[in-house]
């Protein structure tokens, strides 16, 4: 069951906490974990059309397996400049 | 060159100074400031940016590899910064430097344009009402 960390941005950050590591069952994706923490927190619903993923510190689709130790970040559209 | 992003005040001219070379004949400095008014006319008190900063020092980086797969002669830099900003200070700065003033205009004008697209920074508008948002880029992607 690999255990990774969390981290969160702008309004998600705020929904989710900034950092934070996390259990999922072997051979989830990113896209489970985004589903589990819907389940939590069903107010991130309406971001999942603009929210991007990365795993360690690389764009990823929702179909990207998770390994232990694996940074997943979530990113809301950007907003720099 | 320097790719960053940083807590404290931008010091552009030290980042001129870390761009320019004795092959260049111009440097463009292209600052983005904060200011009192929103688009949708609201008044600002200041604003608040964050980033995953290990990603966007990256994308700096790539921003900088294909100026120069296209003018190699451009020397760039790009820093941002983070935390709470007030009315009129630097939030990022592109500097191009150049042996000519075309091509640093437009290496600072893609760089700037890139950087809004696709580095992962986000800004709240913290209003003088109390009001606070977070704003999106027009043109910062969407999951594909």
């Amino acid at each position: 069951m690999p255990v990774v960390r969390l981290v969160a941005f702008a309004r998600l950050r705020e929904l989710l906490g900034d950092r934070r590591d996390i259990v999922l069952a072997d051979g989830a994706s990113v896209g489970d974990l985004w589903e589990a923490l819907v389940r939590e927190e069903p107010r991130l619903t309406e971001f999942a059309r603009g929210t991007r993923f990365a795993r360690n510190n690389r764009l990823c689709s929702a179909e990207a397996l998770v390994c232990e130790g694996d940074e997943i970040a979530l990113l809301p559209p950007f907003g720099g400049g | 060159m320097i790719f960053d992003i940083v807590r404290e005040a931008i010091d552009v001219r030290a980042i001129e100074a870390s761009v320019l070379a004795p092959s260049c004949g111009g440097i463009v400095s292209f600052c983005g400031v904060v200011r009192k008014r929103a688009d949708d006319g609201r008044e600002v008190e200041g604003l608040h940016y964050e980033a995953h900063e290990g990603m966007a020092r990256a994308s700096f980086m790539a921003i900088a590899e294909e100026v120069r797969a296209t003018m190699p002669e451009v020397r760039l830099a790009i820093v941002h910064r983070v935390g709470a900003l007030s009315i009129g200070e630097v939030a990022v700065a592109v500097v191009a430097a150049a042996p000519h003033r075309a091509e640093a205009f437009a290496a600072a004008r893609f760089a700037i344009d890139a950087l809004k697209e696709r580095s992962p920074i986000w800004k709240q508008e913290r209003y003088c009402d109390g009001e606070r948002v977070w704003v999106e880029n027009r043109c910062s992607g969407e999951r594909q």
